[in-house]
């Protein structure tokens, strides 16, 4: 009895999260899709509970080892309550103009971060397993949400599809090292002897979790599914899912097979130099936004599987810090793309369309260039240093040719950022933008543009320091 | 620590940059671009009559751990970065009044950039820091990417990706060799990296990717083609910026990292700056010889003016060290000045074909007189500072080589071909256009521009020792720490560093 209860304090952000859930879920069935907006904010409460629990927590390992909560899944826990908080809130003016105003969309994401959080804190297959599910099966609701419309039921479906067959893919592998190693306990499998059951089993496992990082080659469903989901949903994806997948690729290569670095940097190593190269090449020729975010992402999961491979507590200070900033940068893009719409009001996705922005909407073209040039790595912008810090681990780790064609890469992508910022600045104006209809989206977009800014290099320091404790907790 | 001056001087265009863009109108923007510009330029001649020329350590210190634990905000400069300092807050006032009527367009934002690229230019100069340095570095490309797309001529968003991508290709391998020199020295103090001895074998490669990113930015044969792009498709002012201080970058680099921390790395390839050098000299003055756009040929003129200093800086000498860096001192302001000039006549006719002009000499008298004085010093007239630096370069080449010496030498003859040609069709003979007949001569705020200009021209010319007495100790410190290196250059040079083509 005593050790349930130690265990439900260990868990608590969970707890607020699954309480937090149901609690919404009854009070949107009761009180019907009017109540969208205070639920919303109701959500983000519970987010701010759900974090703060997280930060005071208890650290420790809960229910017989399913479940650790330590400075990685807090770090990690802050990162996802924040993006699914922003996540519900942007959402907002989109909503109500798309009639697509119903109360389950913040429901659903705290749903999410739930099997988010869950994910992160992972202590055994089992768990990570049934986090992963959650976190999955909410998404693909969310990417169909807009059901009204083809393309939104299109790449719900196709999401659905690709990611039940990661899913199995992966539990395949899972079920391989559990006959292989008797156990699916990452303490206990990280002292496993290495064999050649366990090795196929990594590999399932790690192309199971690449697909949720859309790492290439699992990177097919990205483009189309950004595209065709809404975009705050859009937004939602490419910030929350991305840095939770990570955090748990990061426990399981280091926690459950730090035995196999060697085998798993191999893997690691490709995946980084495939996602970097080909997200690069990828939106050259992209002409819609959301296509370009999609491939900017793949891209920028490649940067921070740079740190990864490095699989140092430097390289591992990577990831975290990478994912801490492209969480700003992504989350601060989208906020411009839903800014994009057209005098009517519909919303608008074409690159084109971005035409003279910096002469319609001064402050909005500016926001988005600093993304963009902070996306595209170019210092004094705060997105160089996350590309900084894991090119340090990699050179500490005598990856030398990683770093090399990290760099070409992240030259190659500059090309495509710039093409967004062309539009907006060298173009001659077309159709102006309807105006800015959310105060709260418009400071939102304020904030992320003064986080990446050169102001943002203060942050370095307390960031990087926080990142490092949280990747101390793992080796 | 006292006054920060460095940081005022580095953070006070910022200040003006962000205050024009709030404040909004362009002639608000314009004069409090010039007011910020000219009390740098004061700061600027402070600085140097403050500064103290007999010893090589860096001077105003200033170290703020600011952004720990990747870097810290450490300032100092000694007197290499003192000479450039004062060129980039000389030229910025001139390109603030050379852009008054012929920049209309979104104003405001134009002064800002402008102001932007005095704050990276100046903090690239004043770092102590190794990757302060690359932030300042890299950061430049930002406003000049958009000063040549937003008010750059027809071709404007092809010349300004290329010198985007060409520029960051170069310094993100620099970026690796920086990273791999902290992690073996475990620190971002320059001071204390230029004492540090890397081993041989590691600064062959480190070497090579300094000079990826330096030889972009210089820029040398072959990696020379987006320059003559950017400068035709810039503004006016802008190409000033990019001719006068952009293209020093390069060579402060050599001067900065390549030359005292990788000595032997430097002796093992100076050969080939050599033979990049002499190509370049001759080969570009070739290419200048048969342009028909004014600005093209003078940024063809302008590599041929680097490949003098690169060669002047390898040659491990102090009248070749003290050369170069004259030659980019003199380089700046002269062909910053010529720059001036086409941008007089671009505003009156809107083009820069040579064939649309000639016989200017009949309308324009005083033009004449100036653009004589500009070109003559481009071509190394005594007297005019070309002369100081391009002697110093070729003294110090013959000294190490003779077969270099001779090969500088047919650049100066191949200089002073493409100047007199492109002086004699633009301004003599007769007056055919019935367009460039109605031009009017220099206004007075033109004039004054020009005479600002010519000022340093001459004095550099005839009394060059005002301007290299901060040279002297910082280059001796230079060459003592290549010294040992320097051993193993004799013996490579004569046999390979031929005019090789």
């Amino acid at each position: 009895m005593n050790q349930t209860f130690a265990s439900i304090q260990i868990a608590a952000p969970e707890l607020v999260l699954t309480v937090g859930a149901l609690f919404t879920l009854m009070l949107g069935v009761f009180r019907g899709d009017r109540s969208l907006v205070p639920l919303t904010w109701v959500c983000v409460l519970i987010f701010a509970i759900a974090g703060f629990a997280a930060v005071t927590g208890v650290p420790g390992l809960a229910f017989g080892g399913l479940y650790i909560a330590d400075g990685f899944s807090v770090f990690l826990k802050v990162l996802i309550l924040g993006a699914a908080a922003v996540s519900a809130v942007l959402a907002l003016p989109y909503l109500a103009t798309t009639e697509t105003g119903r109360f389950e969309y913040p429901v659903l994401l705290v749903l999410s971060a739930l099997g988010m959080c869950m994910m992160v804190s992972a202590h055994d297959m089992l768990s990570l397993y049934i986090g992963l599910e959650l976190q999955s099966l909410a998404a693909y609701v969310l990417a169909a949400f807009h059901r009204n419309e083809a393309k939104s039921s299109e790449a719900g479906l196709k999401y659905f599809i690709l990611g039940a067959l990661a899913s199995g893919i992966l539990l395949y592998g899972i079920s391989l090292v559990y006959g292989f190693a008797g156990t699916t306990d990452f303490a206990v499998l990280g002292d496993a002897t290495r064999s050649t059951g366990i090795m196929f089993g990594l590999v399932f496992i790690l192309a199971g979790l690449m697909f949720k990082v859309s790492a290439v080659p699992f990177h097919m469903w990205t483009p189309d599914v950004y595209e065709g989901a809404p975009t705050p949903v859009a937004a939602f994806f490419a910030a929350a899912p991305k840095a939770a997948a990570m955090g748990l690729l990061v426990r399981v290569c280091v926690e459950a097979f730090g035995g196999m670095t060697f085998d798993w940097r191999q893997i690691v190593t490709f995946v980084a130099i495939a996602s970097m190269l080909l997200g690069a090449a990828g939106a050259i020729g992209q002409t819609n936004i959301k296509r370009l975010l999609a491939y900017s992402s793949i891209a920028n999961v490649g940067f921070a599987l740079i740190g990864l491979a490095a699989g140092t507590i430097a390289g591992i200070t990577g990831v975290l810090f990478y994912m801490a900033v492209y969480l700003v940068m992504t989350l601060g893009s989208f906020l411009c793309v839903l800014q994009m719409r057209d005098a009517d009001g519909r919303p608008v996705e074409t690159l084109a369309s971005l035409a003279g922005l910096s002469r319609s909407r001064k402050g909005l073209a500016a926001a988005l260039a600093v993304f963009m040039f902070s996306l595209a790595g170019i210092p004094p912008l705060l997105g160089f240093w996350p590309k900084f810090a894991v090119f340090t681990a990699a050179i500490e780790a005598e990856l030398y040719l990683l770093a090399v064609v990290g760099v070409v890469a992240s030259v190659i992508g500059a090309y495509y950022y710039l093409r967004v910022i062309k539009a907006m600045y060298f173009d001659e104006p077309g159709p102006a933008f309807a105006a800015s209809n959310s105060a709260v989206n418009a400071a939102l977009i304020g904030i992320a543009a003064l986080v990446c800014s050169p102001l943002g290099m203060l942050a370095i320091g307390p960031l990087a320091g926080a990142a490092r404790d949280a990747a101390t907790a793992l080796f | 620590m006292g006054f920060p001056v460095l940081s005022v001087l580095i953070l006070l265009p910022l200040a003006g940059a962000a205050w024009i863009l709030f404040s909004g109108s362009a002639e608000n923007a314009r004069w409090t671009a010039l007011i910020v510009t000219l009390v740098e330029l004061a700061i600027g001649i402070a600085l140097w009559l403050g500064f103290d020329n007999s010893t090589a350590a860096f001077q105003y210190v200033e170290n703020l751990p600011l952004f720990a634990p990747y870097f810290s905000w450490h300032l100092g400069i000694d007197g290499i970065a003192l000479m450039l300092i004062v060129l980039s807050v000389f030229l910025m006032p001139l390109c603030i009044l050379a852009s008054w009527t012929s920049i209309q367009k979104r104003v405001p934002e134009y002064m800002a950039a402008f102001l932007l690229m005095e704050t990276l230019m100046l903090g690239v100069f004043a770092s102590l820091d190794l990757f302060l340095f690359y932030v300042f570095f890299e950061g430049g490309l930002i406003p000049m990417y958009l000063i040549i797309g937003i008010w750059g001529g027809a071709r404007r968003i092809y010349a300004s990706y290329k010198f985007f991508l060409y520029t960051l290709l170069g310094s993100v391998l620099m970026l690796l060799a920086m990273l791999y020199m902290v992690g073996v020295a475990g620190t971002t103090d320059i001071r204390a990296l230029l004492t540090y001895d890397f081993d041989p074998a590691a600064q062959t490669w480190l070497w090579l990717a300094f000079f990826a990113s330096f030889a972009v930015k210089m820029p040398m044969w072959p990696v020379h083609t987006w320059l003559p792009d950017a400068h035709v498709e810039a503004p006016t002012a802008g190409s000033v910026i990019l001719a006068g201080v952009l293209l020093k970058l390069g060579g402060y680099g050599f001067v900065r990292f390549s030359l005292p921390m990788f000595p032997e790395g430097s002796a093992q390839f100076a050969p080939l700056i050599f033979t990049l050098s002499v190509v370049a000299v001759i080969y570009t003055s070739l290419v200048a010889l048969v342009q028909t756009d004014m600005k093209k040929l003078i940024a063809y003129s302008s590599v041929a003016h680097m490949a003098f200093v690169t060669a002047g800086l390898f040659v491990f000498n102090t009248q070749g060290v003290e050369g170069g860096i004259v030659m980019m001192l003199s380089h700046g302001v002269i062909s910053g000045a010529l720059f001036l000039c086409v941008g007089v006549v671009y505003d009156r006719l809107h083009t820069r074909e040579i064939a649309r002009y000639g016989g200017l000499a009949d309308n324009m008298p005083r033009y004449a007189l100036f653009f004589l004085l500009f070109t003559m010093a481009s071509v190394g007239l005594p007297a005019t500072a070309g002369f100081v630096a391009e002697f110093l370069v070729l003294t110090g080449s013959y000294r190490t080589s003779a077969w270099l010496g001779a090969g500088m030498t047919m650049g100066i003859i191949l200089g002073a071909a493409y100047m007199l040609w492109l002086y004699r069709r633009v301004i003599y003979g007769k007056l055919v256009h019935a367009d460039a007949a109605a031009m009017p001569d220099l206004s007075m705020r033109e004039a004054g521009i020009l005479l600002a200009a010519a000022v340093p021209v001459l004095w550099m010319g005839i009394y060059p020792e005002s301007f290299m007495k901060p040279l002297h100790a910082p280059v001796a410190s230079i060459l003592a720490r290549v010294e040992r290196a320097a051993l193993l250059l004799p013996a490579v040079v004569p046999a390979r560093a031929g005019p090789a083509r």
